[in-house]
């Protein structure tokens, strides 16, 4: 009796488990996808050891005061972080100056103010804005905001000027502010409103004082996520400030200028193969150290912002 | 059913309690958030429109044959097919390569792996590799694609090929690619999850005949913006030498040949030609840029309509 019940549920179980062949394909499967994902470790560590050692090797083959020495000359050996800094931070005020008033208030008239057929239909034209690659909006900063905006506004002579790259990439880091905020607002619960439109609260009153406090740290973020857009948006600084792959320091919005990225980009197109004066570097290696400098203080932004997310998460 | 809807109640309440004054300042309060929105929108307008009649001249004089045309020194005769094809070979590689890996990841993430601390730092790690800069990838892409695998990339070119930047954008919207196609898959309802293990499905299975299809949509949208998005990237293949001035075509006969030989793309030859004074290179410019915006428009509008065609509530 009992070894018959023993054999039934041996039986049962290997019945349950199901054929060898099929468990042999999940484990085959679970493998390959266990893979995948450990594809973005070995992804991250490539991406530090490289930049990493490629700067070390940079640092300690030029002067350390050239890194100081009042302008960005590459070819000349003068290396000069601060005016990339001054360049980034230029560029990054203008641009949060031009999207966060304009992004925060497109995505509240979409969330509070907008019926739904408006909103579904004008959030996507907002997407389709995120979708144009930053080369054309370098031709628009170029060809379009300076000579209008820049020249004919404020009486800028250059052609290229930091000004007219900081409102490009604010252009570009727009609907990435709007979007996000947007979500953020439109996710407050409904009964914190109806409880103050109870009150005989106005819409104004509802979006100032009860959706945007409630979607604060919403809100932030999708600030925190624009400001490292703009800090690593490449191209349009590129073609709009910072033609000649020099740089200084400057903090005056009609100088043109490069910042971080578009060091980069300059020196990885111009100067690739010139030995730096008193070196026996390229120049070309200077990019490993703004690469560097760059992935670190955007890594600190984006931490900075996933905290935020997080917390707003949480509330509700 | 309700005695009122939210909106109505709110709408007496508020006549109600306004009385006969009208709301001026709140009036022009709304009235600013729909010109923060309208501006919004004005610029793409303003920038298509400057784009178009920047390079109206070219395209009616030369048609299609600028969209055919190779790239040249000389305005009458350059045009795009080279970068148009370039651009088109590098995004199919980073389909082939980075789709997979991108969804498989995903889906070990969303359906297979425990809520761990481990996890939830790989998930992090993926959402901080999403905003990454671009040219920073491609300093990934020129120290380890194209110098350290230099003998598989391209041991003619100095490993500055196709397979080079192709790799480097696959690496560049993998993270993107994950973190949508694990929205999609959240998305699906427990329930036919439970419905599929009840009878006796492996998890695999359920995955596969289950989860995916109802989270297709979804992913198949993230998929087409990932790569309208590697299409339009110029950052990171300027590190790793898409060429801007001549291309000479084809020296090699096989695929493995050209994949291992230089290119050029799109984006790159956008921003080589704005960087040269003239109006003929404005023109031509902006030209490069009307075909460019043609793809990832129809590309856009196409995920965008699909998204709203199949985005289902449960």
């Amino acid at each position: 009796m009992a070894s018959i019940a023993a054999e039934t549920s041996d039986r049962m179980l290997a019945k349950l488990r199901g054929s060898s062949r099929r468990r042999r394909k999940e484990r085959l499967v679970r493998t390959l996808l266990v893979a995948a994902a450990g594809l973005s470790v070995l992804i991250t560590i490539s991406i530090l050891l490289a930049l990493t050692f490629r700067t070390i090797n940079f640092v300690s083959n030029v002067e350390l005061s050239s890194l100081w020495s009042g302008i960005w000359r590459p070819r000349q050996g003068e290396f000069d972080l601060i005016s990339l800094f001054y360049g980034s931070l230029v560029v990054t005020t203008i641009a949060m100056v031009v999207a966060t008033p304009l992004g925060l208030g497109a995505a509240a008239y979409l969330s509070e103010y907008a019926k739904p057929g408006a909103r579904r239909k004008l959030k996507p034209i907002l997407e389709t804005l995120a979708g144009i690659p930053s080369v054309v909006i370098g031709f628009f900063a170029l060809t379009v905001i300076n000579p209008i905006v820049v020249q004919g506004l404020f009486g800028a002579t250059s052609t290229f000027t930091m000004m007219a790259a900081g409102i490009g990439v604010g252009i570009l880091t727009l609907p990435l502010v709007a979007s996000v905020a947007e979500d953020a607002m439109f996710a407050v619960p409904r009964a914190l409103r109806e409880a103050a439109y109870g009150i005989g609260a106005r819409r104004r009153t509802v979006t100032l004082r009860v959706v945007f406090p409630a979607a604060i740290s919403g809100i932030v973020a999708a600030l925190i996520l624009g400001i490292s857009r703009a800090l690593g948006e490449t191209m349009v600084v590129a073609i709009a400030a910072g033609a000649t792959g020099n740089a200084s320091r400057t903090l005056n919005p009609f100088d043109p200028n490069q910042t971080l990225t578009a060091a980069i980009a300059s020196l990885a197109i111009g100067s690739d193969q010139v030995q730096t004066r008193g070196t026996g570097l390229n120049a070309f290696e200077a990019l490993y150290l703004v690469g560097f400098v760059l992935f670190v203080f955007t890594l600190l932004l984006n931490i900075v912002s996933e905290r935020f997310v997080r917390k707003y998460r949480r509330a509700y | 059913m309700a005695v009122a809807t939210p909106a109505a109640t709110r709408s007496t309440v508020e006549l109600a309690l306004a009385g006969k004054r009208s709301d001026v300042s709140g009036r022009i309060f709304s009235a600013l958030l729909l010109l923060c929105l309208l501006v919004s929108l004005g610029v793409l307008l303003v920038l298509l429109g400057s784009v178009l009649v920047d390079a109206w001249p070219v395209l009616s004089e030369r048609g299609f044959g600028f969209v055919t045309g190779n790239l040249s020194d000389f305005e009458s005769r350059a045009g795009v097919w080279q970068g148009l094809i370039g651009s088109l070979i590098l995004i199919a590689f980073v389909a082939v390569i980075a789709v997979p890996l991108g969804v498989a990841a995903a889906i070990y993430l969303q359906e297979y792996a425990r809520d761990t601390r481990a996890t939830r730092s790989l998930i992090t790690n993926i959402r901080n590799l999403a905003g990454v800069p671009s040219i920073v990838w491609g300093i990934l892409g020129v120290v380890v694609f194209a110098q350290l695998l230099r003998g598989i990339t391209g041991p003619e070119v100095s490993g500055l090929s196709y397979i080079s930047g192709g790799l480097t954008l696959a690496v560049l919207v993998m993270p993107f690619l994950i973190i949508i196609t694990m929205e999609a898959l959240r998305a699906v309802p427990e329930g036919i999850r439970e419905a599929a293990y009840g009878v006796g499905a492996t998890r695999w299975e359920v995955v596969r005949s289950h989860v995916l299809p109802y989270a297709a949509p979804g992913v198949f949208t993230g998929t087409i913006l990932a790569l309208a998005r590697a299409f339009g990237e110029t950052a990171p293949i300027l590190l790793v030498g898409a060429v801007t001035g001549y291309l000479t075509p084809g020296t090699g006969d096989g695929l493995i040949d050209t994949l291992q030989g230089k290119y050029t793309a799109l984006p790159t030859i956008i921003f080589s030609w704005a960087r040269k004074p003239g109006e003929e290179w404005g023109a031509l410019t902006a030209a490069a840029i009307v075909v460019l915006l043609a793809v990832i428009l129809v590309v856009n509008l196409a995920a965008i309509l699909l998204r709203n065609r199949y985005e289902r509530k449960w």
